[in-house]
């Protein structure tokens, strides 16, 4: 082989990206369905019962992974849209765009999860509480981007319309967050943090972690498999889509 | 004066001597404020507790969806005659006639807003020194309404339905301001002091002065291209 040096750049070329990631789809799918039958496994059978919430608890496992890939899919989202905006990448638009949707099913996820924790935990759906209500936000947000991609016809320009909306949506999100925390919150303190040890079972902790290992896979296959139906959708006058065995 | 600062100065004269023109679309915001306020007392009822208490949160929304009316002639009419691309091609920072035409649209805007909030506020009841708060965190909130607002309008421009569009990409960015200005009144009829939401609206309209000609002139930008 030899000291081969690959030219990543060669990558942000849709033609070039097509194949390669076709190719690691099936990995991604399949890590992140045994990653999700592991952490399922562990969060509704081997992690013990919660001494005050019961068994109403166990909806954290989908909860708090929706929570933060919702989040962290749109950190990733304004990352690939500043990419594209600096050097003019047309593959870092079209990953901005396939990020989104799913971003936006984490967020609603996390949305309706925790509504139906918050009833038996709480006795109510919905609390004004900054969590909640930043999560909404963040929400309508990756609506708001959704929309505006969808309305211009121009896929160049929707791509960076898009992508300057999503930087000013990040720089703002911070500021939401403790604009919204204003208010006195119910909701119950971070229950993992970086800076103290974890105030949960091990078991718990260990079928959170595995849960959004799995969140994760998934929504790199998703988006992979979503930037591939964007690129073939675009580039369908080019002569290599058209040779391609399945555009045949 | 330089050059930059004259050049801003006429923009800005401009854009106030056609508001003057054609008054009856200047003065739809300020109206529209004043209907939605009188609207809430016919809805929920005109107990006079209660009206005081939501006072501060019906006027600062109706002072956010007021301003969301204006934005969509924000560049609209600069856009289809042409004048838009002039200023972009101009020596002058583009980003300086930008924040020209958003202080303009303020000073047509949002500076009606404030000064009907007065009156609005003493049909809810609010006391004199309450009265006073509203008006300074209108003074320093709604020109950030205005400069956030004016990337969701530079976004939208020549965009099918941009009007309604532009509501849902503005209205979440509008959270931290309504939250510090709503609470700053509120802070005020708690009796607990109104000094650190006003600093908070301060520091949003310092970021956004900063930030918000920069984007609204990228996504110009990309809409002229």
């Amino acid at each position: 082989m030899g000291n081969r040096i690959v030219n990543w750049f060669r990558f942000s070329s849709p033609q070039a990206f097509y194949a390669p990631a076709g190719k690691m789809i099936p990995w991604f799918a399949a890590a992140a369905a045994i990653l999700a039958a592991l952490g399922l496994y562990i969060g509704l059978f081997a992690a013990p019962t919660d001494f005050q919430q019961g068994d109403a608890y166990r909806i954290i496992f989908v909860h708090v992974p929706a929570s933060w890939m919702s989040m962290f899919a749109y950190v990733v989202m304004a990352a690939w849209a500043g990419v594209g905006l600096v050097f003019n990448a047309r593959l870092s638009g079209m990953m901005a765009s396939a990020l989104a949707p799913t971003g936006a099913l984490f967020a609603f996820l996390s949305l309706w999860t925790g509504a139906l924790w918050g009833k038996p935990t709480w006795g109510t759906y919905w609390v004004w509480d900054a969590r909640l209500t930043s999560e909404l936000v963040l929400f309508f947000l990756y609506v708001g981007f959704l929309a505006l991609q969808a309305a211009i016809d121009d896929p160049r320009r929707a791509d960076k319309a898009g992508a300057v909306l999503a930087l000013v949506g990040v720089v703002n999100i911070p500021i939401i967050y403790f604009s919204v925390q204003w208010w006195n919150t119910l909701h119950q303190g971070a229950s993992v943090s970086v800076t103290r040890a974890p105030s949960m079972a091990a078991t718990m902790f260990t079928g959170m972690i595995v849960m959004v290992l799995a969140f994760w896979m998934y929504a790199i296959a998703v988006s992979l498999a979503r930037v591939r139906a964007i690129i073939l959708e675009r580039e369908r006058r080019a002569a290599w889509v058209r040779e391609l065995p399945e555009a045949a | 004066m330089s050059p930059v600062l004259a050049a801003a100065a006429g923009v800005v004269r401009r854009d106030l001597l056609l508001a003057m023109r054609r008054k009856s679309e200047a003065l739809a915001p300020v109206l529209f404020f004043v209907v939605v306020a009188s609207l809430f007392p016919l809805g929920i009822g005109p107990e006079p507790d209660l009206l005081r208490r939501i006072g501060p949160g019906v006027l600062w929304v109706g002072a956010l969806l007021a301003t969301l009316l204006g934005l969509g002639r924000l560049f609209a009419a600069d856009h289809d005659d042409g004048t838009l691309e002039q200023m972009a091609l101009s020596p002058e920072p583009f980003a300086v006639l930008v924040l020209a035409k958003v202080a303009a649209h303020w000073l047509i805007a949002g500076l009606p807003l404030v000064a009907a909030a007065p009156v609005l506020a003493l049909q809810y009841g609010l006391p004199a020194d309450t009265i006073a708060v509203l008006v300074a965190s209108l003074v320093l909130g709604t020109p950030v309404l205005s400069l956030v607002g004016a990337i969701g309008a530079a976004l939208t421009l020549g965009v099918r339905g941009g009007g309604l569009l532009v509501a849902l990409l503005v209205l979440p960015l509008y959270v931290p301001a309504l939250v510090f200005g709503a609470g700053a009144v509120d802070a005020n009829l708690a009796g607990t002091g109104a000094e650190a939401q006003l600093s908070l609206l301060g520091a949003c309209l310092a970021i956004s002065a900063f930030f918000a000609p920069w984007a609204t002139t990228a996504a110009l930008r990309i809409a002229l291209e």
